[in-house]
């Protein structure tokens, strides 16, 4: 019952954060369909081609006749940078398209502090909001007439502050006086009172929280802009983090994706023809890689930290496990997968059984191992860059992790758009080399 | 003694239920070299089973196979094999695939190029010599598969419905073409088909199989091959007797499909 409850709550609020959500979400899903009406609307001015899709009359419903419209890639792109420049206040960025910024400037409000015995007095607090990572102090103000005497606070953007304004009054908290007023409405601890330039929170004990406006762009601390990213990517490519440079780590995790998926290749295709050419070794072997295959990499990280360190061996270890089972199912499958009429054609041409595996049923499986392989790669990538944030000394994955230790934002998201590039590279270049050297895929 | 004695045969095959088929019941057939067999029957009469007994893929369950005096043990390069489709090594060129049989035997580059050359003129694809098959239509792809069958010099060759899966005219010009390889070869050929004309067009004999247990039904020896060595194909169709056996063979079969879909309905109920 315990139980249900708490996962009720959870339910709860991650509802809760998707209904906060749901302006944004609702917004992007406005500017996507204004997109396309505004394409429809150009592409009347185009002359129209007269290609096989075009002349379909119906298309809805037709799979074939959906293909990925270009432009739409290249303004979604676009797009994301332009939203991100905007909600981070980018220089890149006219202002005018900026989202609206943290209250910067200065601003004032009056509160009035009513003592036991009825006597109440007014004082008014000066605010100035500086841009955050400059320091400003406090200004000078005269404290007024009366027993309450105004104040000065200075407050960084996107920060708030308590203010014990009756610090420098003459009755004060100590004396059981409270703040009753702030610009004249009437608050009680709890209440919230807009004053122009932010809100007002009256705490539990009675002190103001001043929190000027945040506006709708993120703290650089949350997301720095794109050029502040930019320029952490050139700061670092040329003097390094953490005793490496930006090529050190990537280097080291490519290594290591590359040795692993090697070694884990070079067992895994041999243990695959095994698995598919005798009923003994696919006996054999079948209980283990069903159980390996399931296994996450993930999961195997702490058993190799423990047996292995944390060193290189424990995670070309890890990578070669994660490409082992993928690599034997591939060339498993690869082998199995032959054309019963294609052996039987060479057995008639007179192929002896090692010239049956060498023209037919290794260059039959490459299709197969080619995709293991594109498979493996991606896993390997994925599995070291998490291994790295578990422990490493170099490498992609624990620059991400000691930056966000330490807040370095603009890291972490260099970081992870940098491993973003070079999985999708990776990908990109298995494709390639499986063009060029299996041509005939898929025309069996 | 030259040629190809089928001997008793029976195949059966166990199924994993406990059940078991009888695919084949006492075949006996005996080809002389040179000779020219089409088989015919209904789906599921054991065509297919006879082949793969005849090219060494099966082992039948009883009888036995003799070929130049040799017992059939296994596949082997004096049987060659030509499939409906797909049996094409598509990772090879067609060059390649022509020459298959001779680097097998580890026949030196020279004298390979030259039967490689010699039979794709003869098929007529000796302009797509380096093209890969998979940018081959399926009937320039059969002729492939004839060329390297041919490459290999067989004793015998065994067609599954090598024009199966061909449109009408590319397969009457397949069918010449066979008629004329079987001429100026002089090879025993099986042919199984499923087209009543294309059987009595190519069968020197022809065979009409009977299911269940699939055995021989009748056997006819027919003189349209030999006419259409020289001869327009379709003129052989006009032939008298040519009408005359086709309808006869047809509603043969007629009667045994009728008959096995009778069980099947009988089986349902
Ligand atoms: N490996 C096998 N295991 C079990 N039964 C089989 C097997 N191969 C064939 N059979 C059975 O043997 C019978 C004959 O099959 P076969 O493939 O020889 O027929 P076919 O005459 O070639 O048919 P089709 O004209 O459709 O190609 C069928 O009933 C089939 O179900
Ligand atoms: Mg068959």
């Amino acid at each position: 019952m315990n139980l249900l409850s708490q996962l009720g709550a959870e339910l709860g609020a991650v509802f809760v954060t998707l209904l906060s959500a749901a302006p944004f979400i609702a917004g992007y899903i406005a500017i996507i369909l204004l997109c396309a009406l505004i394409w429809q609307t150009v592409k009347k001015f185009l002359t129209p081609k007269a290609d096989y899709g075009s002349l379909k009359t119906v298309t809805f419903g037709d799979e074939s006749a959906v293909t990925s419209n270009t432009v739409a890639s290249v303004v979604s792109i676009v797009l994301i940078f332009v939203l991100w420049a905007a909600f981070t206040g980018s220089k890149l960025l006219p202002s005018f398209l900026h989202a609206p910024g943290a209250f910067e400037g200065t601003g004032e409000f009056s509160y009035t502090v009513t003592t036991p015995d009825g006597q109440t007095d007014d004082a008014t607090v000066s605010v100035v909001v500086f841009p955050a990572g400059s320091d400003v102090d406090a200004p000078e103000v005269d404290p007024g007439e009366g027993f309450a005497k105004n104040d000065s606070v200075a407050i960084a953007a996107f920060r708030s502050e308590l203010l014990r304004v009756d610090e420098n009054d003459e009755i004060g908290r100590d004396q059981d006086a409270v703040v009753s007023a702030i610009n004249g409405v009437a608050v009680e601890p709890g209440s919230v009172v807009d004053v122009g330039f932010g809100d007002v929170e009256i705490s539990r004990r009675g002190t103001p929280n001043i929190k000027p406006s945040g506006g709708m762009q993120m703290e650089p601390i949350w997301l720095p802009a794109p050029e502040a990213v930019w320029s952490r990517v050139t700061e670092i490519a040329s003097t390094g983090f953490r005793n490496s440079t930006l090529a050190e780590h990537l280097g080291f995790s490519l290594f290591r994706v590359v040795v692993g998926f090697i070694l884990g290749a070079i067992v895994g295709i041999p243990l695959g023809y095994a698995m598919g050419l005798s009923n003994w070794f696919r006996g054999w072997f079948d209980p283990i890689v069903e159980f390996m295959r399931p296994v996450p990499p993930l999961a195997l990280i702490p058993l190799v930290i423990i047996w292995a360190g944390i060193g290189e061996v424990g995670k070309i270890i890890l990578l070669f496990l994660a490409a082992l089972w993928i690599m034997a199912i591939g060339a498993r499958s690869g082998v199995s997968g032959v054309r019963i009429s294609k052996v039987h054609a060479a057995y008639s041409l007179g192929a002896s059984k090692w010239q049956i595996m060498r023209y037919v049923i290794i260059p039959n499986s490459l299709p197969e191992i080619f995709t293991a392989a594109r498979v493996a790669m991606g896993v390997c990538w994925g599995t070291v860059v998490a291994a790295e944030l578990v422990a490493a000394e170099k490498g992609a994955g624990m620059m991400i992790m000691t930056a966000s230790k330490f807040q370095n934002t603009d890291i972490v998201i260099m970081g992870i758009i940098l491993i973003g590039i070079i999985g999708f590279s990776i990908d990109m270049l298995m494709r390639w080399i499986e063009r060029l050297l299996v041509p005939w895929k898929g025309k069996g | 003694m030259s040629g190809l004695s089928i001997d008793k045969i029976s195949m059966r095959f166990d199924l994993p239920n406990g059940g078991s088929v009888q695919a084949l019941k006492d075949v006996s057939l005996d080809l002389k070299a040179g000779e020219l067999l089409s088989v015919l029957g209904p789906s599921g009469c054991g065509k297919t089973t006879l082949l793969n007994i005849a090219a060494g893929f099966l082992a039948p369950t009883e009888g036995r196979m003799v070929l130049n005096g040799n017992t059939v043990e296994g596949p082997g390069p004096e049987r060659g094999m030509v499939f409906q489709q797909g049996a094409l090594f598509e990772w090879m060129s067609v060059r390649e695939n022509v020459g298959f049989g001779p680097k097998m035997k580890g026949m030196a580059a020279k004298p390979k190029a030259e039967i490689v050359d010699h039979l794709l003129d003869v098929v007529g694809l000796g302009a797509f010599k380096e093209k890969a098959v998979y940018e081959l239509s399926g009937g320039m792809q059969q002729r492939v598969a004839l060329a390297r069958c041919l490459a290999n010099e067989p004793d015998v060759i065994l067609m599954d419905e090598p024009l199966g899966a061909l449109d009408a005219l590319t397969r009457e010009k397949m069918q010449g073409l066979v008629l004329k390889l079987w001429k100026e070869t002089g090879k025993t050929i099986i042919l199984i088909t499923h087209s009543v004309e294309e059987a009595l067009l190519l069968g020197e004999r022809l065979l009409v199989m009977a299911p269940r247990p699939g055995r021989i039904h009748k056997e006819y020896r027919l003189p349209f091959a030999e006419m259409g060595v020289d001869k327009d194909l379709r003129e052989v169709k006009k032939h008298p007797q040519f009408g005359e056996v086709r309808e006869e063979i047809l509603g043969m079969i007629w009667d045994m499909e009728e008959e096995i879909m009778g069980r099947n309905e009988g089986e349902g109920s």
